[in-house]
């Protein structure tokens, strides 16, 4: 047994290993702070779209989102990351990242927040229009914020999508959480710090996914 | 553009990544066997026990799927694929991302087999014993079928997300697809094989997309 903690939870390494780490997660973090609010950002405008546009524009764009989602993430990621050089784009990591990731969460926050609004009855938007509200202002004061609160454990749950996705980032050698505890390891040549990284993980979204439950979070998000 | 689309590039990345295809669909279906298989197990086991000492394991199923949804997959395959050997248990990269997927999709699994399941109405409990089917039979001829009918639209985008996770294998030096394409990709120096291997993607998963849309809108769900 002490063989098995020095092996996988050996405390020195971890402690040598933390301030890597601590880097890493400031990645991690950042990674987060572009995609989380460009997901919702861009996908409260798909919304809209979608919501206002013309049927035939509708019918496009959701053969684009399908299209986005049919792209495994990571290929997304490696595609903008590593084919765009080839046309003289240089993009720094995080940049590339960031907009990898942002395109896919994108399309999850944008189907997520149209559900919201097709949620409120039609009834709404006569009564405000009614009142003489225009339609960016019926949007803005009565249907977005009675949809949104309908959404919001799936909007929670695709928050949580999103933060395991920035784990990605490690594979185009962005200094993320997990890249700095693969870094770590191999300093070591120890897996504790692996094993640190999947706890700091756990500790940051397990509640979160706890939260998702207490909100009445549907099991499992759309593919 | 024609450093993206040429044809000789093509022509030569197309039998690693053809070679990659059965690769990346063999990983999915076993991933995804194994991982509605494990749901299915654990939703049952949850709802058939009862009684003072069996009862902490309906907790332990439950914090299972919690922390396997908790955990990002690319962090589980890494772990295992890394640090396993140092037990001294050397799992392949296709190994390691197969127990990864399967352990993920059986987590969201079990909570849709759950979920289906806690929807039935309890009266069909009710009315299945009274009928002096006994707790097993009742759950497996009555229960069940009305619950799976409800799990199917969850359950099939989870498993479409699950094939699309076998791209993560690339990490582990599995050769499907991603990774065919980028060792390709560095041996010409060429965009081109990514590009390709983009195209075999959305020719594998659009029309499953499309389709999980499809049973979204057309049947309930629970």
């Amino acid at each position: 047994m002490s063989e098995f903690f020095q092996t996988f939870l050996n405390l020195e390494v971890m402690a040598e290993s933390a301030g890597l780490l601590a880097r890493g997660l400031l990645v991690t973090v950042e990674a987060c702070l572009i995609v989380i609010p460009g997901g919702l950002f861009f996908g409260a405008g798909l919304a809209l779209a979608q919501t206002l546009a013309p049927r035939c524009v509708t019918g496009i764009l959701s053969w684009g989102v399908d299209l986005v989602r049919a792209f495994p993430p990571l290929v997304l990621l490696v595609l903008i990351v590593h084919g765009l050089p080839f046309v003289g784009i240089e993009l720094p990591p995080l940049l590339g990242v960031g907009i990898a990731l942002t395109i896919n969460t994108s399309t999850y926050y944008g189907e997520i927040l149209r559900a919201g609004v097709l949620s409120i009855e039609p009834t709404q938007w006569e009564a405000a229009r009614a009142t003489g509200l225009g339609t960016a202002a019926t949007l803005r004061h009565v249907i977005l914020p009675q949809g949104v609160r309908n959404v919001l454990p799936d909007l929670a749950g695709n928050t949580l999508e999103a933060v395991k996705l920035t784990s990605l980032a490690s594979v185009v050698a962005l200094p993320d959480l997990l890249r700095m505890a693969r870094v770590a390891q191999g300093v070591h040549f120890n897996p504790s710090p692996l094993i640190l990284a999947a706890l700091l993980y756990l500790a940051v979204l397990w509640p979160l996914v706890r939260l998702i439950r207490r909100l009445g979070g549907r099991a499992v998000l759309p593919a | 553009m024609r450093i993206f689309f040429d044809p000789e590039v093509f022509a030569a990345a197309w039998p690693g990544i053809r070679s990659g295809v059965g690769v990346t669909l063999g990983l999915a279906l076993a991933s995804i066997a194994a991982g509605v298989a494990l749901g299915l197990v654990l939703a049952t086991l949850r709802a058939l026990i009862r009684g003072a000492p069996l009862r902490p394991v309906g907790g332990l199923i439950a914090a299972y799927a919690d922390v396997f949804r908790a955990l990002p997959p690319l962090v589980l395959i890494v772990v295992l694929y890394f640090a396993a050997p140092f037990a001294g248990i050397e799992l392949s990269g296709f190994m390691a991302a197969f127990v990864a997927l399967g352990l993920v999709l059986g987590a969201s699994a079990e909570e849709i087999f759950w979920a289906g399941i806690t929807s039935v109405n309890r009266g069909q409990w009710e009315a299945a014993l009274s009928t002096g089917l006994s707790r097993g039979a009742a759950f497996r001829r009555v229960v069940l079928p009305q619950a799976v009918r409800l799990t199917i639209p969850p359950l099939t985008n989870r498993a479409i997300a699950t094939g699309k996770n076998t791209a993560l294998a690339s990490v582990v030096a599995v050769p499907e697809v991603l990774n065919q394409a980028a060792s390709i990709q560095a041996q010409t120096a060429s965009p081109a094989p990514l590009l390709l291997a983009a195209g075999v993607y959305v020719a594998l998963f659009l029309p499953l997309v499309r389709a999980g849309r499809w049973l979204e809108t057309r049947f309930p769900t629970c």
